[in-house]
Formats: structure tokens, sequence, C-alpha cells
């Protein structure tokens, strides 16, 4: 078990104009953090930049070690993170995927720990914008996901994250996903809270009898067949369910220590009320989204948006309540997945699943946009939305899916 | 509703700190009168290349609504001030960020501010700024324009003074004195402080009226669509190229249609081929194939191509042969090779004074600064 120290850095709550990643980085120094791994790909790499600058001014005592590749990086903070070390770390892109093996027994050992997803395009073509394909190839291998919104989200988040991963009754690796370039690379003024009200938040990591330790004699990931492997399964399945509870409980708690935060972890809900279309999307979608529906109200159209911030465990009963509600509901992708139901986008098909056993559905369109970075402007929000006004005026759905924002010629 | 843009137009690695150093002050200031903003760098230039014109924002509003609406576009469509601190780029300017050349006051709102560092008077600026349909205010901040590298920042206070001149030209943005408690907060000395000052109580500005300035029309490129794209991420390949300027003698080579470097340069290397050896060493070393090899076996720098390195200027072993001057003193990428051919004492006698002039100006760009330091460091050590 470890200990939290309090750091000097953080003895008053403080403004700081900062960007996502650099507010990260100060949510690993608040939280103590023990052992963190990087290696180099943007746009994560403002992190660890960050992370080494604190290191450097003596700001932060951690471990940090930059490894050879990402597969590595994954691989040293799992095995910290099975002796009772709190982990932090991260990549993004193709980097993300070349951890791949690591990321994938990290959940399967039911290991707390704590990555920072800098969405990023998947190569080829090399490219540095935002995608979110990256982050959501996790979403089966029990992962919890998280998209933020804002640089001050991005630190409470992080903070959220050890909380919940750590819960003795979770043991699951969570993945903050911030959107490249609008989040990583933009400064904000951030509220820094101080070392006092995050050590009342986050209690130490203890992973208890499960902790690898000469004092305490075990055997991690054994060989097994079929005769183990469904009930393992079945256990990380049920981790996944009670996650949900320890969520709702640590955020309540995060709103009365920090006093701040939405109503519901979730998701994030904007202008819903009595709404005819409500537009949903993930991360800095929620920039232009928000103005375009601030302007359709002003003209009095009933538009209203959901922001969708925890996707693993994905919100079904919120959005269940939320959606059915309404006439049409226009679900904004920033990723792809090509060949998928209706050729609609991730968050789309998993949207559509999910109301599925309603009594009272909505009409569904999926729009395609805001790819490799390419920004997401109210005129196109206007579009889409012109598009799923004629759909609620016909009651005929033309395409489920459209791409917009892609130059057609 | 009062929201406030201020774009930094810089050289890239060379000016980043520089540029950094003005957009989060900007914020800090405003953060003084109880506003709220934001600063960013255009993620679409970076990774930064030595030189490449890049941008960063500062974005000021009374509230989180209103800086919102601002940022529902990532990048301002218009910005109340534009600060550029290289007076090379008032000939425009092409990023990684786009294709073609965007004027330096493309974004500056009708009787907006344009800020220039520079050693140059007003109207020879405005012979390179591009014409606007709206007026807008030049503001000239006299000085040397400021290098230096990724990892080393020359403090020689030319951003104190550009916030200096911001609070005077854009007096709804903040106080100086607001301005100056942000630097004082941020560790900066009281000479530093007193630059801001200084550079405040002597700002002036000169109106530059609609249709006045350069009236060359920006060269743009169509981007392809996904239907006329090659598909499998394919891009052709140049084609080898032949003879100088389509004949059978010498060589130049084919160069990319949509891909020019005209803006990346801050010097060009000037040439003396009357001294000139034809040792080839500037040809093979050039970085981007800029040289042509004329009929005669000399080697001419092709502004299309140049990125104003001064690789050529260093490998040259004949004193003065190759010499890099400001880019200020261009107003066109015509070839050298071929002026000389038309008028050689007229071309001569051009050539020898911008080469005098640069070596009085001792103007440097940021590849020269890089290993210049060991230099400056001697000299004020004798001094």
């Amino acid at each position: 078990m470890t200990t939290t120290a309090t750091n000097e850095l953080f003895q008053t709550e403080k403004e700081e104009l900062i960007s996502g990643s650099e507010a990260i980085a100060l949510a690993c120094a608040l939280a103590d953090v023990d052992v963190i791994t990087a290696y180099p790909i943007r746009p994560y790499d403002t992190v660890m930049q960050y992370v080494s600058k604190l290191k450097a001014d003596g700001s932060f005592d951690c471990d940090f070690i930059v490894a050879e590749s990402e597969h590595s990086q994954f691989e040293i903070v799992k095995h910290a993170s099975s002796v009772g070390a709190r982990t932090f770390t991260g990549s993004s892109g193709v980097g993300w995927f070349y951890a791949f093996e690591a990321i994938t027994v990290t959940a399967g050992l039911r290991l707390p720990v704590v990555a920072m997803v800098g969405n990023r395009a998947l190569d080829d073509p090399g490219a540095f914008g935002v995608e979110h394909n990256d982050a959501l190839a996790v979403r089966d291998l029990g992962w919890m996901l998280y998209w933020v919104a804002t640089a001050q989200e991005a630190l409470d988040i992080a903070l959220l994250a050890w909380r919940v991963a750590e819960d003795p009754t979770v043991f699951l690796p969570f993945a903050v996903s911030c959107d490249g370039s609008f989040l990583t690379h933009s400064q904000a003024i951030v509220n820094v809270p101080t070392s006092e009200q995050v050590n009342k938040f986050l209690p130490p990591y203890d992973r208890g009898k499960l902790q690898l330790h000469p004092d305490n004699p075990i055997t991690i990931a054994p060989q097994v067949n079929e005769d183990w492997l469904m009930e393992m399964r079945r256990q990380s399945d049920e981790a996944m369910h009670r996650s949900v509870g320890v969520i709702k409980k640590a955020y309540e708690e995060f709103k009365e220590i920090f006093g701040r935060g939405d109503p519901s972890p979730f998701v994030e809900e904007y202008m819903t009320e009595d709404a005819d279309i409500i537009i949903v999307g993930m991360g800095t979608l929620a920039l232009p989204v928000r103005v375009a529906v601030r302007r359709f109200q002003e003209a009095g159209r009933k538009i209203g948006f959901v922001r969708v911030k925890f996707f693993r465990p994905f919100p079904t009963e919120e959005l269940q309540e939320i959606l059915t509600k309404c006439k049409a509901v226009c679900v904004v992708d920033r990723d792809y997945s090509y060949g998928a139901p209706s050729y609609g986008g991730v968050l789309f098909t998993e949207l559509r699943s999910a109301l599925y056993p309603m009594e009272k559905r909505p009409l569904m369109l999926n729009f395609i946009a805001g790819l490799g970075g390419r920004e997401v402007h109210v005129t196109d929000v206007n579009d889409m939305v012109d598009i799923v006004q004629k759909a609620i005026e016909t009651g005929i759905i033309e395409q489920e899916a459209t791409w917009i924002g892609v130059r057609d010629n | 509703m009062s929201t406030v843009a201020v774009e930094v137009v810089y050289r890239g690695i060379f000016q980043r700190t520089l540029a950094r150093n003005i957009v989060r002050s900007i914020v800090f200031a405003a953060r003084k009168e109880g506003k709220i903003g934001t600063a960013f760098g255009r993620y679409g230039d970076s990774p930064e290349r030595n030189g490449i014109p890049a941008k960063q924002f500062a974005v000021v509003a009374d509230d989180a609504e209103e800086l919102e609406e601002v940022l529902a576009r990532y990048e301002p469509t218009e910005v109340d001030v534009t600060i550029n601190v290289d007076d090379t780029m008032c000939k425009g300017i092409e990023s990684w960020a786009w294709y073609g050349l965007q004027p330096i006051n493309q974004l500056t709102k009708p009787n907006g501010t344009l800020i220039v560092t520079s050693r140059q008077d007003a109207d020879s600026l405005v012979e390179d700024i591009h014409q606007k349909d709206t007026p807008f205010d030049l503001s000239i901040i006299k000085s040397t324009v400021s290098f230096s590298g990724l990892w080393v920042y020359k403090d020689d206070h030319t951003d104190a003074r550009i916030l200096g001149t911001l609070c005077n030209v854009c007096p709804q943005l903040f106080s100086i004195d607001s301005m100056l408690q942000a630097l004082d907060e941020q560790g900066n000395g009281e000479t530093k402080l007193a630059s801001a000052q200084k550079a405040y109580d002597v700002a002036t500005i000169r109106t530059v009226e609609p249709g006045e300035g350069n009236s060359e029309v920006p060269y743009k490129f169509e981007l392809l669509g996904w239907q006329t794209m090659e598909e499998g991420l394919v891009i052709r390949a140049q084609g080898k190229g032949g003879g100088f300027r389509g004949g059978d003698e010498g060589f130049q080579p084919d160069r990319n249609e949509v891909f020019k470097k005209y803006s990346t340069r801050s010097m060009r290397p000037v040439i003396n081929f009357e001294t000139c050896i034809k040792c080839t060493l500037c040809w093979l070393q050039c970085p981007d194939t800029c040289f042509d090899i004329t009929p005669d076996g000399l080697y001419d720098a092709n502004m299309e191509s140049c990125c104003g390195c001064g690789v050529c200027e260093a490998v040259c072993p004949v004193p003065d042969c190759v010499t890099m001057v400001s880019e200020a003193d261009f107003n066109d990428n015509s070839s050298q090779w071929e002026a000389w051919q038309e008028d050689k004492p007229s071309y001569q006698q051009w050539m020898t004074a911008l080469v005098d002039k640069q070596k009085a100006e001792t103007r440097t760009h940021g590849f020269h600064h890089v290993g210049g330091y060991t230099e400056e460091i001697a000299a004020s050590e004798d001094a």
C-alpha cells in the first residue's frame, strides 16, 4: 500500500493557464502517482513533457521511465500496478495500437492503470489530428473509457479515474480520452485543487491480497483453457457492472469536495428539455454543437445536445431515458467503422443498439464528421440538423449515415 | 458582448517561445481585469519546421459562453490584432496548415491593427503587404527581428515591447497597468516592465487605406476531393527534369506545382557568378534541389524551391560568392543568372550593394543564430 504525500506545490487552490495534457500531468502530481511511463507520440507527448518538467523542477517525485516502445511502456505500468504502485501512462493513434498486447492483458489482470489517450488518426496516412478510433479500439476489453471536453474536465476526470479504477470492487484500467489539438494543445484557465482536497477524495491504492509481494506469495496470469477462462471473463464483466455504482458515488463525493461537476457523471445534457432533435457526440465536439444549439433555441427551434462522457461503461439507461423523449437523434461520430451496420460510426451503432428495446424509438441518423482533426463548424451542425428535420417531416430516412464536411469533388 | 482575438504570426521553431510568451501574457493580463481567455497554437502548423510560418492565438472574452462563441471555430475567422514578428512575412505566408499564400493581414478585421517588428519604414512595408478592401492600422516596432532556437530563448524584450504596443493600439483588450502587473507576476524584471511601458508610450499607427499596398493576387490551389484523388495514398513523383529552361544545355529538375517555398525564407542567397569556381558544392548540398545548372555551368538558385537555410553560403569555398541576404530586399522571385546575363555591370553593382548592406546590418535568421551564440558570447565578454 502506497501513501499519498502532500505536495508543497498544491497548498492553496490556484488558477493555471494550461492545456488538457498539462492538466492531467498536474493531476498525476496531485494524486502522487508512483510510476509513470512514457514514449513520445503526438499529441500524447504533451503530457510526458509536462510530467518531465514537474519532475525536473523538483515539484513532483515519481519513477518516470521513458521506455523504448509503447509496448514496454504499457508493460511496465502493468507490472508496477500489480505490486501496488499507482500508475499513469498514455499514448496516441498507432502508438496505442503498438501497445495493444499489453493493453489487453492489463484489463485481463484487473490492474487499475490510468492512461491518457491523446486521440489521433490512425496511420496511414500519417496524420496528427483527432479521430476517436484509437481509444475506441479497447471498448470490448474491460477498459473504462471517458471522453473529456475541457482542460478542467481532464484534470478532474483523471482524479476520478484513479478513484474508480483502484476501487477493490472494480480493479479495471481507465482511459481518459482527449481530442488531439483541441485539448492537448490549447491552453485554458484551469482551477487546480489543493493536495488536501485530493487526499480527501482519493485514498491510497491498496491492492490488498492481490498484491504481488514476497510477503504475499502469489502467481499472476497462469495459462488456462476452456475450463477456466469463461469464469474469468464473467468476473471482469461483473466488475464493469459494479463500476457504475462506484462511479456514481465517487462523482457525488467529487462534487462535494471540489465544488464543481455536472448532474450526471455519464452524460452532459444541454437544452434537451422538450427537444425535437437531440444531437449526440463526444469530446470537444461539444463546443461548436453547443453554440449551434444556442442559436437554434434563440430562433425558437427545439434542438438539444447530449455529450456522452463515459463510453465504457456505456450509459444505457440515461440515454434511453433522454433520447426516447425526442423525435429524432442526430449522432455525430468522430470515428468510422467501415462495413458496420448501415455503414454508420461506432457511437451510432452502440446507441441504436441501446435504444432497440425501447417501446418508443426515435428516428436515428448518423453523421461522420471531423475526421483527422478537421473542424466541425456551426454550419456543419446546421446541415446535419436540416437533414434530420427533413426525415422528421417526411418520415423517411434517405440515408442513415452521411459524411459531413468531406470534399465531394 | 466583447471578445478580442489576437494572432501572432511567427517563424516556426526560431520564434516559437516568443509567440508563446506573447499569447500567454495576453490571457494573464486579461485575467487581471476579470476576463477569461485561451491561448493556443495552430495544430496544423505543428510539428513546427525551422522557419516555416506558423500562428498562435489569444482569445479574450468577458465570460465563458462568449469565449465559446469565438472558439466554435478553432482558428478565429478574424482577429482584432495581427502581430507579425518577422517583417519578411509581410509578403504573405504559406504554412503547413494550408496550401497557397495567405496575406499577412488576411484575418485582420476592418480597422484592426497589424503590429510588425521591423527596421523598415511604413511605406516600404506597405509595398509588401497585400491590399485589403477595408482600412487597417499598421504599427511598427523599430527593432531587429528576434530569432532564437527551440531550446534557447533570446530575451531581448521583443515580447515586452510588443505587449506594451498592443495595450496602446488595442485599448479594449486591457490597460497597460494590467499588462505590467501580469508581466511582473510572471517573474519579469523591472527593465522588462520598463520596455513594455516605453513601447506603450511611443507606439504610433499609420492607417493603410483600402486599395493601398501590394496588388498581387496570392497564389492558391484547388484541393482534390475523394472522387478525384488517387486511391491507395499514392503520390506521383516529379519528373526528372531536363535542360535549363527546356533547352538542350544545363539542367533543371521538375518542380512541384503546388508546393512553393517563397514564404519559408527570411533570407535568400545572392550569387556572384563572376567569382564562382563551379565546384558544385552548393548544388550538391542544397537540401531542396534549388540550384538550376545554367548552360555555362553556373548554379542559379531557383526561388520556387529555396527555403533560405543558408547551407549554400556555408559550403561555398569562395569568399562572398554566395551571401544570404534579407528577404525584405526583394519584391519578386526572378532568376539572378538571367539578370546577370542581361546586364552584367548592373547586376554586379546591385549584388555588391546588397552584400555590403547585409554585412552592415548583420541580419540573421534562425539557422545562423543557432550557431551564432558562441560568437555572441565572445563578443559580449570582450566588451
